[in-house]
């Protein structure tokens, strides 16, 4: 018995490894096309076009005016209605992790634009680049490494907050420590591997992220 | 070589250039001084379209650069821009700084865009420099570093706004010396500037403004020692105490 009983973990330790993976892929597809989509609607936010500006502020609002758990069961029981082909339990909790993240992140991409100093975008264009080539060039590597501490924070969070996904019945860390509950009558140790779980992927990311921020930081020192 | 007519500008109510028309000519160093608030960079910065006017024409090179349809970015190139807060990019190394427009706008090889870059590095004695960050740099350093930037792209004329404005005073005369250079050598050049010194030195023409005019211009002797226009008399007064 104790919490690192070792006769529980041979017996079970194949749900909290199936549920890992579909934590981690979840969270992969969640950031990776949370982000890309997340770009989108920053510029489109920053545009000068009325429509798309308009378009992205409301998403964003409305996605940060809800709870994920109401967007979750909104994509889960909706899409389907609308959908003329069908979509896997898992690939519709992503979706809507992805339009969750998406938001939030195009907040986030938006302010780091924001803190570039005006120069930068004058200097790129007064030398004869267009407006595109100074974002790419310019503007958008500068905003990367200051949203960097942001952005892996958001990612962070959605880790933990793919927990929510276990609800509609997708087999992650959380559903498997449900079901282990469920199936040996004991609460707190399945609960407690699967904290552990959570804690190693974001803590891992986490430091990841940091490295990552230090060869970036590279160029800053002084002499 | 730049024709501005009838430039206006205003920012919302408030009606910052009127009515200038000015014609720059090739090898000429026009110098522009005034006091804050005159105009005087919102007109430098209307000649490369940073500020768009809001009415009247500009015409660089025989092109209407203000007309609707015209892509700015390639006159932008044929003009230089030295900025008072330096602008270097600082994600960049110096040498990445001077060769990134000449590679990606002129289809420059690294190999050719190092070589020019190093040659003018060269000129203003910073070659060593090539490999470091704007970050590591001085004050003064810098802002020749953001000169040679613009050189890079061999431009026609060269735009100072405000050069000298933002450096330490033991590091103006290094900038100074820089422009100088370049004003023997036969470039053309628009400098917004408070170096009276320099305006007397190298400068072919000085425009004073105030309250969005250009009121006073002549050659740099004799404006400085014989202004006719009260204003001019005024702010010569307060600047050279």
């Amino acid at each position: 018995m104790g919490i690192f009983d070792l006769e529980f973990i041979a017996q079970y330790y194949k749900y909290f490894l199936r549920g890992t993976g579909v934590t981690l892929s979840v969270s992969f597809f969640g950031v990776v096309f949370g982000s890309m989509v997340g770009i989108v609607l920053s510029l489109m936010k920053l545009s000068n076009n009325k429509i798309a500006k308009g378009l992205s502020t409301a998403y964003i609002e409305l996605v940060r005016g809800t709870p994920l758990l109401v967007q979750l069961f909104i994509v889960y029981y909706g899409f389907p209605m609308f959908l003329p082909f069908e979509l896997s339990r898992i690939a519709l909790g992503t979706i809507a992790v992805i339009l969750n993240s998406a938001a939030y992140v195009a907040e986030i991409i938006r302010a780091g634009i924001l803190s570039i100093d005006r120069g930068q975008m004058e200097a790129a264009r007064s030398l004869g680049m267009t407006h595109s080539m100074a974002m790419r060039f310019i503007i958008i590597p500068q905003a990367f490494k200051n949203i960097l501490p942001a952005l892996g924070n958001e990612f962070i969070v959605l880790i933990k907050e793919s927990a929510i996904i276990s609800v509609i019945g997708i087999h992650d860390i959380m559903y498997n420590a449900d079901t282990l509950r469920g199936i040996t009558y004991r609460p707190f140790i399945p609960l407690f591997y699967a904290a552990l779980l959570y804690f190693i992927i974001t803590f891992t990311l986490s430091k990841l992220l940091g490295i990552l921020e230090r060869r970036l930081r590279a160029g800053d020192q002084y002499n | 070589m730049i024709n501005i007519i009838n430039l206006n500008k205003k920012f919302g109510e408030l009606h910052v250039l009127k009515d200038i028309n000015q014609t720059i000519e090739e090898g000429e160093v026009v110098v522009v001084i005034g006091p804050s608030g005159s105009g005087k960079s919102t007109f430098l910065r209307c000649l490369n379209l940073l500020e768009e006017p809001t009415s009247g024409e500009i015409i660089f090179e025989g092109v209407l650069i203000t007309d609707k349809n015209n892509d700015v970015n390639k006159q932008r190139e044929k003009m230089g821009m030295v900025f008072q807060q330096f602008n270097l990019f600082p994600h960049k190394t110096v040498l990445e700084n001077i060769t990134l427009a000449p590679i990606q706008l002129k289809g420059l090889t690294r190999e050719e865009a190092d070589k020019i870059a190093t040659t003018l590095l060269k000129r203003i004695g910073l070659e060593e420099k090539a490999n470091t960050y704007p970050n590591q740099l001085s004050g003064g350093q810098k802002q020749r570093i953001a000169i040679i930037r613009a050189l890079a792209m061999e431009p026609d004329v060269m735009l100072f706004d405000e050069p000298t404005s933002s450096l330490d005073p033991e590091m103006v005369g290094e900038v100074l010396e820089v422009m100088k250079e370049l004003a023997r050598e036969g470039m053309t050049m628009v400098v917004v500037t408070h170096e009276m010194g320099f305006a007397k030195e190298v400068g072919s023409r000085v425009l004073f403004m105030d309250e969005g005019r250009i009121m006073e211009e002549g050659n740099p002797h004799e404006l400085f020692t014989n202004p006719q226009n009260p204003r001019t008399q005024d702010f010569l007064r307060k600047i050279l105490i």
